[in-house]
């Protein structure tokens, strides 16, 4: 079993939760290392080169946001971030910083355990292209640009196709308008348009979802970006 | 004790208020002595030295040494402050170091020469113009002082002094601060000795004895001196018994007390009274007041008659008086009026000045007094020796000094007045009697007088005459007149259009007074009533140096001060006229005593401007800092009592503000105190109910687990997760409504699509609304929104929340939004029961709950929430009944970006 192999760096200062977290990873058959502060965090990630952080962004030695930056200067692995209510806007700090998830406090099992697995599915693949798209009913081939439905044959435009390649690139995961426009439009082009985007999405889901008022596929994350869930649920 | 022995609790509490003033201050001990050389000086080292060898902590301030080797040895061995160095057009001085001895603090400083006057011009300016207010000052702050003063020194005997021995002094102390002393000791020599003394160089040094005891010290002067330094002394200790009768109550002679009023006038006499008033006053222990009347002719007084007349009154103030400019048409009648209504007993007055036919066609004002007098006495004083009488001599001056301006048009048209006069008569000659052809010209010189003032209608009176007799009066065109009676209709002629034009003069001048009075009025109305339209004190502060600036010509601000009682510069950018460069030390200084500084005024007069305490001694409410275009202007009677009355009424009104501000600030603490106790209630339930339950299960789990079967512990623990989300949710709403209430959310704004935002808010009250009907009715063409996408989404939420709470299942909700102007308005309706029918606008209020307590969970704030976030927005929102049955909320939000 592959998830056996996997090593989880729990960045956490409060012993009751990193005790809650460690009991539910070991359960799901993570190895757990735990670590309480920044510096310490340092430490565990360059030594036992981890395939996942979960990082706490209120630590007693500066701000989690800090570590996320640190570990990004050498290291693409996946990072979901443990926040708390009263610390929004460190939220998006920690998004534009590299975090690649968040998960607020207080979480449910079932949440993190996803957020878990969808992050370690981004990193085993690393960032390969992935194959058919499965949104419920709707199929996409994102390779030859194609995309049927229940209903029939769908038409998507070439922008419309690059959005969805972006958000399926981390697929589970948040994607912000920010790196949605980046990976779209490329990275030379200066665009803060984001109300393209919102229309981009919204013709999406038009075309995508069942249901476009009540999207279970394209899901907005108010305030902070997208997240898309494959598969027939989210 | 019977009734009328019963002392006035007034003046009890007056005692007592001054004793408790008198017990903190130091005390002051004079050396006093009839003239210089009696040994003072050498009197107060000696004992100073004496409390010095017993141990006692005395300090010299300052002692004059004069160049006196007694002096000079006496200093010997005791403790000396340094003297400050000044420097006075281009010599070193030596002065008493104010600072120093505040700093040092003794048990008792010795300053000598009471009467000294502080180097004004000196470099650095001296903070006290007399050094006897310096002397003040120490006293104030509790140290004891002893000093030395001669009897020519005391304000009220100057002028004797100068009659006396022909030297008019001109350091002089108030006698107040004589009067007021804790202990004079008299140091006496009888006038032989001094003058043996004097012989054998011991007061001055040899050069100067020739002309000293030539000029001043001669054996007459001497014994007069002596005689009124002993009297002066005899009267403190008569004055001491008469207080403490008062304080005994054994005697009823001080029950009625006098009141004694100083009528001054602008003649060289006014100094003359003043001083006799003060005596008058001191021999009956009576109040006293020094009265001014600005009349009509007054007011063309020159500057330098205005400028004596300020500098009387405020030797008037420093002699103890109260003083008082009234104004009115006539001084004799305005005395009288005052003299009257403030039940004076004595009223003093200067001896008439007009005699003979002139003081029986126009009585002087003394003369008009004594005849109208009733319920006091009149003392009139008679003219001093040596000081002239010339009643003409303030017009003469006012012509010299400051010609009015004449205007020569306005004769050329009194001249056309008669021309037009001489024309009429022409045409009426032939038909009518000359008698009647007067009446034309005595009408001519009243309209002269109305129009164009007494000058130029006393030339159409004469000129009208003169062309009458030319034209009209037989033999014609000749000025002479062949019928005697002729010059009967010229007498009356004449004096008829004189005193016409007279009473119009004095009829325009009287208009002219009550005009100047009405805009004095008026401008402080206009500041009243739009300090009382101003919310704030700084805003306050700001239209009272708008006004002030403008009536003033000058410039001010108000310093206020901030938290600590330090005053400070409004933090505000200055408005146009404003003092950029106040003293802020001088101002803290006025501040923390409650009394005027700065130019004009008894502290730092050197200083460039003048700064007026807002307050009374209570209260520190701050200072108005005056800078005027006109030095001289704003020492003017009447301009400095006015802008006084400007500060008062701005401290009035700053007070005011001030109380309004605390009292807002009680209401509001009230108001927070009610809303934490309601927070404290709602929370405590909401949170101990589900405490209990995880309290309760987590350790059955941990206890007892393993007895349980796995279904049991699966449902423990799903309470607990159960219970520990709503204690999560209830505290972020808590949360959250505090930061958005407090303003401490900073809005995220970005342009969103609302059925984006819906279906954010439908993900996340899913579970919730799962067994709800719903229906969205978004047009495809609706306006993007500028907002924060979490918080309305939260809104939203909440709103969503709200149907899964307070309806049935099953029950049908839409959600609709459509365009208004910059606005989409957003509806969310549901088919359940719909609202209370009580105030609908209750329903956003904090811990206000659909239903009763207990049967839903949550402690009220959603709908708060919600409001607070619209709100955020600009927004607004409402509840109200959906057609047809059921709840219907509504709010707005923004399409456009704020401001555009």
């Amino acid at each position: 079993m592959t998830q056996a192999m996997h090593q989880v760096l729990v960045i956490e200062d409060d012993a009751a939760i990193r005790n809650v977290i460690r009991l539910l990873l070991q359960a799901e058959q993570y190895r757990v290392i735990e670590a309480s502060t920044a510096a310490r965090a340092g430490i565990e990630a360059r030594s036992h080169k981890p395939d996942l952080l979960l990082v706490d962004l209120g630590l007693p030695d500066g701000d989690g946001v800090k570590v996320i930056r640190q570990v990004r200067q050498w290291s693409q692995v996946p990072i979901i971030v443990l926040s708390a209510r009263v610390l929004e806007g460190q939220k998006i700090a920690a998004l534009d910083a590299g975090a690649d998830d968040y998960v607020t406090k207080p979480f449910s099992a079932p949440e993190l355990l996803a957020r878990v697995r969808a992050a370690l599915r981004r990193g085993v693949r690393g960032g390969e292209q992935p194959p058919l798209l499965h949104l419920g009913e709707a199929t996409i081939d994102l390779a030859r640009r194609e995309a049927r439905s229940a209903r029939g044959e769908l038409h998507l435009t070439p922008l419309e196709y690059r959005v969805l390649e972006a958000l399926a690139r981390q697929a589970g995961m948040i994607v912000t308008a920010k790196q949605l426009i980046r990976e779209a439009w490329g990275p030379d082009r200066q665009h803060d348009d984001t109300r393209t985007l919102r229309v981009c999405l919204k013709n999406l889901r038009q075309k995508l979802e069942p249901d476009p008022a009540r999207p279970r596929h394209i899901v907005t994350e108010p305030g902070l970006g997208y997240r898309l869930h494959v598969g027939d649920t989210p | 004790m019977s009734e009328a022995n019963r002392p006035d609790p007034d003046q009890l509490l007056a005692t007592v208020k001054a004793e408790e003033a008198r017990a903190k201050r130091g005390k002051l001990r004079i050396f006093f002595g009839s003239s210089a050389g009696v040994g003072k000086t050498y009197s107060m080292l000696e004992a100073a030295r004496n409390v010095r060898a017993s141990g006692g902590e005395i300090v010299v301030g300052y002692v004059e040494p004069h160049g006196r080797v007694e002096t000079e040895r006496l200093l010997e061995g005791l403790e000396q402050l340094p003297t400050l160095a000044v420097s006075y057009r281009g010599t070193a001085r030596r002065e008493l170091d104010l600072d120093a001895g505040l700093r040092r603090r003794p048990a008792i400083l010795v300053v000598d020469e009471l009467a000294h006057s502080n180097l004004i011009d000196g470099d650095p300016p001296p903070r006290h113009a007399k050094r006897w207010q310096d002397i003040e000052e120490l006293l104030e702050q509790g140290i004891n002082v002893w000093t030395t003063v001669n009897v020519q020194h005391l304000e009220s005997l100057n002028d004797l002094v100068a009659q006396i021995t022909g030297v008019r002094q001109r350091e002089t102390i108030p006698d107040r601060i004589f009067d007021e002393a804790d202990e004079v000791e008299l140091i006496d020599l009888p006038p032989d000795d001094l003058i043996a003394r004097l012989k054998a160089g011991k007061v001055y040094v040899p050069e100067q004895v020739a002309t000293a005891i030539d000029r001043f010290f001669r054996k007459p002067n001497l014994l007069a001196l002596r005689e009124l330094a002993l009297r002066r002394v005899a009267d403190r200790v008569d004055a001491a018994a008469r207080a403490s009768a008062v304080a005994d109550r054994t005697s009823r002679a001080w029950m009625a007390r006098d009141r004694v009023l100083v009528a001054i006038g602008p003649d060289e006499q006014g100094e003359q009274l003043v001083r006799a008033g003060k005596r008058i006053a001191d021999a009956l222990d009576a109040h006293w007041s020094v009265v001014y009347v600005e009349t009509p002719q007054l007011l063309r007084l020159s500057t330098a008659d205005r400028n004596r007349r300020i500098d009387l009154l405020r030797l008037a103030e420093s002699l103890g008086a109260e003083t008082v400019t009234l104004d009115g048409p006539s001084a004799a009648q305005a005395l009288l009026e005052y003299a009257r209504t403030r039940k004076a007993t004595r009223l003093v007055v200067g001896a008439a000045k007009r005699t003979g036919w002139r003081a029986w066609l126009r009585p002087s004002t003394t003369t008009e007094i004594v005849r109208q007098a009733r319920g006091f006495d009149v003392i009139t004083i008679g003219v001093a020796e040596g000081v002239r009488n010339d009643e003409a001599r303030p017009e003469i001056a006012g012509t010299t000094a400051q010609p009015p301006l004449v205007h020569w048009e306005r004769y050329a048209w009194a001249l056309a007045t008669t021309a037009v006069c001489t024309a009429i008569a022409f045409v009426m000659y032939p038909f009518f009697e000359p008698t009647n052809i007067v009446m034309v010209y005595v009408l001519g010189s009243t309209v002269a007088g109305v129009r164009f003032g007494r000058g130029p209608a006393t030339v159409a009176a004469l000129v009208n005459v003169l062309a009458f007799d030319f034209c009209f009066v037989p033999p014609q065109f000749t000025f002479s007149v062949s019928d005697f009676q002729y010059l009967i209709t010229f007498g009356v002629m004449l004096t008829v259009t004189l005193v016409i034009a007279n009473l119009m003069a004095s009829v325009r001048q009287q208009t002219r007074v009550a005009g100047a009075r009405e805009r004095r009025t008026a401008m402080l109305y206009a500041m009243s009533r739009e300090l009382a339209a101003t919310r704030g004190v700084s805003n306050m502060a700001r239209v009272a140096v708008r006004h002030v600036t403008d009536v003033f010509d000058c410039k001010a601000v108000v310093l206020l001060p901030d938290a600590n009682g330090r005053l400070q510069y409004p933090p505000e950018a200055p408005i146009e006229g404003s003092f950029p460069k106040a003293d802020l030390s001088i101002a803290q200084w006025v501040v923390d005593h409650g009394r005027r500084a700065g130019l004009g005024s008894d502290t730092l007069p050197a200083a460039p401007a003048l700064y007026v305490p807002l307050s009374d001694e209570h209260q520190r409410l701050g200072v108005l800092a005056v800078l005027p275009q006109n030095p001289r202007r704003i020492l003017l009677p009447e301009q400095r009592h006015l802008l006084a009355t400007f500060a008062g009424q701005l401290g009035l009104a700053l007070e005011r503000a001030q109380l309004a501000e605390k009292a807002e600030a009680a209401r509001i603490s009230a108001e927070t105190e009610s809303l934490r106790n309601t927070l404290l209630a709602s929370i405590s339930h909401d949170l101990r109910t589900p405490l209990a339950v995880i309290a309760g299960a987590s350790s059955t789990l941990a206890e007892r687990g393993q007895d349980l079967d796995e279904a049991s512990r699966t449902s423990l623990a799903r309470s607990i997760e159960l219970k520990a989300r709503e204690i999560s949710e209830l505290v972020s709403n808590v949360l959250d409504l505090t930061r958005l209430e407090s303003g401490q959310i900073a809005l995220r704004r970005e342009w969103e699509s609302l059925d984006d935002l819906v279906g954010s808010a439908l993900a996340r009250v899913e579970e919730r609304l799962r067994s709800y009907p719903l229906e969205v009715q978004i047009p495809a063409d609706l306006a993007t929104v500028h907002v924060d996408a979490d918080l309305v989404v939260q809104a939203l939420a909440n709103l969503l929340d709200n149907v899964a709470k307070y309806t049935p299942a099953g029950t049908r909700v839409r959600i609709a939004a459509r365009d208004e102007d910059e606005w989409v308005r957003v509806t969310v309706d549901d088919e359940g029961p719909g609202l209370p029918a009580t105030d609908r606008d209750r329903l956003f209020d904090k811990f206000q709950r659909g239903r009763d307590e207990g049967t839903v969970v949550g402690a009220g704030l959603g709908l708060a929430i919600c409001r607070a976030i619209v709100a955020a927005h600009g927004g607004t929102i409402s509840a109200g009944d959906r057609p047809g049955g059921g709840a219907r909320f509504q709010f707005t939000l923004p399409a456009q970006e704020p401001g555009a």
